[in-house]
């Protein structure tokens, strides 16, 4: 056990923040600029700070899994409040591409991905698939020539697809296949006239997802990732390694930052809203969930940097967070007290939290398809009969 | 960096979890926990685990120790708690600490040795009642005879000498120097405890105990996390085996979603929150800036999760998890000592924040 940030990361930590001394803010002074963040990422990525577990051949910095090191870069980019290598739109079909795509794939998708060249939104739920995802409708036939797949059926819930240029998408290719052996996992460009997007608005007015309707869109053969009826097992890659661990701490981590802020910047009964021993306590008490997602992703990083068996944390991780972004937006609140309801007011962001902390336990994964698939795959529990959460 | 146990100590858990399976099974452990009278330790179980050498873990080589660190003694405390042993660890691994730590030469080479082979117990007195638990906060003084009265002493009666956290810093009192025991009628009957009343006890001052007393405190806090985290882990466990097996409506519980999700909820309350004493044991061998708010954190959040958990056990198991014949209520007591000895995690959350200069 060595968790302690030696001379070497001293030496490490002084050269990132040298970097980003250098180069953020950027010298326009625009913080939003998209050619300003793509700037600082390039450069980021060339001296091997960020998407450090893919290959360089891909775009990558391909650098040798170091927890300590991947801290310190998360530490001093939120210090700096500086953008992150957080791919815009889904990245989940890199790691996807890295399993299971084919070399073509690879270098015609994953280096684009990551300059947000390319932006992705994620085609999986319908409108009668949504926990149960198998169930999924949407055909894909391959043409009488083989050169391409017709795609028709609708998609729903598609985060970002209106800015989106591509989707992974899960289909039902094989019609007579038994059910999960039904579906392809394939990749689609989503700017064609078969492809029409409509916004939804969300409870926070908001809008962030979509309805998508397929009308013959079309995909070239060769943009089918794994092989035809496999798509259910390509969807089952998950995140792994360095990045994805280390990185998914970053907004908890931010957002327990912000609420601290808040709680000492919100008067009640003539002090800061932080004096309050209730305020002080739950803070507390939330600061040890957020630790034991610290703690354990160390664990979990290290086991899998170490080939050790025993992780199970992953399976965890997501409603675990959920729970405690919910617990965090009930804190807020509590602190916003009369200022709770005002969404013309300078706290929208806490209520926007509020409510946004509900989708998390429905996106990705109901919170309840997130217990089966713990009770399964953690405990050990028999196979529900019903669902087959894990299937 | 990595968050680890070296081989070694998986090894030294391997070693204590064997000898634990082999002379603290549950039958035996009901045994001790039923023993007519006054609550008394496992005097069989704790001679086995000083012929292991467990009280050296801490120890200086130069007294007879093996030099390890607070990560090697917490992930024994842990084996201990999942096993809910009755024995006597806590204090006497306490004391051990207390004058390795801050001892004269005189006083090492006196204690050290002995402790470190278990011919002699050790405890420590910290509590003052009143929630008064840690070294800001003791009202005795060691001046002119140590008088005055500690509560919740671990294993007073039995011990040969007291580490008695005091105004001056930390005091060693010895067996029949002045003091009475009475041994409290504690639900946690596997760790004894005892009011003891000084009434001018000689006691003689650790030259370095006001310095190493919040140090003492932060290991005593990691420790009883580590035997939270234990006892929850086993109580998940348990838990999870019984619906595998307890059948109802034709088929095992386990297949039904309400129970499942209840299992869950206490996997998840747990296994994520080991980190959390590894990193208080781990800080304070190694990264003593942080020592004082990890070991706040991880008393405060195991020994609550570990006090919930045990009582999602009994809900888990239905009625025979609310016998007196089943594990689940020693568990729960034992998760009861947890959450009170040295301060409720309350107490702990509040020095959290203070720590955090909030």
């Amino acid at each position: 056990m060595e968790l302690g940030f030696g001379a070497e990361y001293d030496a490490f930590r002084q050269e990132v923040r040298d970097f980003i001394a250098a180069h953020w803010p950027p010298a326009d002074g625009n913080l939003k600029s998209r050619d300003n963040v793509r700037a600082f990422v390039e450069a980021a990525i060339g001296r091997g700070y960020m998407h450090r577990s893919i290959p360089r051949r891909f775009g990558g910095s391909e650098q040798q899994p170091d927890i300590g090191k991947a801290e310190v870069i998360r530490e001093e980019l939120s210090r700096a409040r500086a953008p992150s290598d957080r791919i815009p739109g889904n990245g989940l079909v890199v790691p996807t591409l890295l399993e299971w795509g084919t070399e073509e794939q690879k270098q015609r998708f994953i280096a684009p991905t990551l300059r947000g060249d390319i932006i992705w939104a994620q085609g999986f739920s319908e409108p009668g698939a949504g926990s149960d995802l198998a169930a999924l409708r949407t055909r894909a036939e391959l043409s009488p020539d083989g050169s391409k797949w017709i795609v028709n059926g609708q998609k729903i819930w598609t985060t970002g697809a209106h800015f989106a240029t591509h989707m992974f998408l899960l289909v039902r290719s094989e019609p007579d296949a038994p059910k999960h052996a039904g579906i392809s996992y394939l990749l689609i460009d989503i700017r064609q006239p078969g492809v029409t997007v409509r916004p939804l608005v969300q409870m926070t007015r908001q809008k962030e997802f979509n309805e998508v309707f397929f009308d013959n869109a079309e995909t070239p053969a060769d943009m089918l990732v794994g092989e035809r009826g496999k798509g259910w097992n390509v969807t089952r890659s998950t995140l792994k390694h360095e990045r994805s661990g280390i990185a998914a701490m970053t907004w908890p981590l931010s957002m327990f930052r912000d609420l601290v802020k808040l709680a000492k910047e919100v008067e009640r009964d003539g002090q800061s809203a932080i004096k309050d021993v209730r305020v002080r306590e739950e803070l507390a008490a939330i600061e040890g969930e957020l630790l034991s997602i610290v703690y354990s992703t160390y664990r979990s990083v290290s086991l899998d940097v170490h080939g050790q068996e025993g992780e199970t944390f992953t399976t965890m991780r997501k409603l675990y967070m959920t729970e405690l972004a919910g617990r965090m937006g009930k804190l807020a609140r509590d602190i916003l007290e009369d200022d709770f309801t005002d969404m013309g007011g300078a706290r929208l962001k806490w209520i926007e939290r509020f409510m946004i902390s509900l989708s998390m336990s429905i996106a990705g994964g109901t919170s309840n398809i997130q217990r089966n698939i713990i009770a399964e795959r953690v405990l050990g529990l028999p196979r529900d009969r019903v669902q087959g959460a894990g299937a | 960096m990595n968050f680890l146990l070296s081989d070694e100590q998986l090894a030294l858990v391997d070693t204590v979890k064997a000898l634990l399976r082999d002379k603290c099974d549950p039958v035996r452990l009901h045994k001790v926990f039923d023993v007519e009278g006054e609550a008394r330790f496992d005097a069989e179980l704790w001679a086995a685990l000083c012929e292991m050498r467990i009280p050296a873990i801490m120890v200086p080589q130069a007294h007879g120790g093996m030099a390890l660190e607070l990560i090697d003694l917490a992930i024994v405390a842990e084996a201990l708690g999942h096993a809910a042993a009755p024995v006597p660890f806590l204090g006497h691994a306490l004391a051990a600490l207390a004058i390795a730590l801050g001892g004269s030469d005189e006083q090492q080479a006196k204690w050290l040795p002995r402790l470190a082979s278990g011919e002699v117990l050790g405890t420590v007195a910290f509590g003052e009642g009143k929630s008064a638990w840690l070294p800001g906060e003791w009202q005795l003084s060691a001046e002119g005879g140590l008088s005055g009265v500690k509560t919740l002493v671990p294993n007073a009666a039995e011990a040969d000498l007291i580490v008695v956290g005091v105004s001056e810093g930390l005091a060693l009192v010895e067996k029949g120097t002045g003091y009475t025991c009475a041994r409290v009628d504690s639900a946690d009957r596997t760790r004894p405890v005892d009011t003891v009343t000084f009434e001018g006890a000689a006691a003689e001052l650790l030259p370095q105990g006001k310095d190493v007393a919040s140090r003492l405190t932060d290991a005593a806090a990691a420790l009883i996390a580590a035997d939270a985290f234990g006892g929850a882990e086993r109580c998940v466990q348990m838990s999870v085996d019984y619906a595998k097996l307890r059948e109802q409506y034709g088929q095992p519980i386990a297949a039904f979603q309400g129970l499942r999700y209840q299992l869950v909820k206490m996997a998840l309350g747990t296994e994520p929150a080991r980190g959390l004493y590894w990193f208080a044991a781990h800080a304070w061998d190694a990264l003593p800036d942080k020592a004082p708010h990890a070991a706040a954190q991880a008393k405060a959040h195991l020994t609550e999760t570990y006090l919930q958990v045990t009582r999602d056990t009994v809900e888990a198991h239905g009625g025979i998890g609310f016998t007196w014949e089943h594990d689940t209520h020693i568990y729960m007591k034992r998760a009861m000592l947890d959450w009170a000895w040295l301060g409720s995690p309350s107490r702990h959350r509040q020095r959290a924040a203070d720590l955090a200069g909030w």
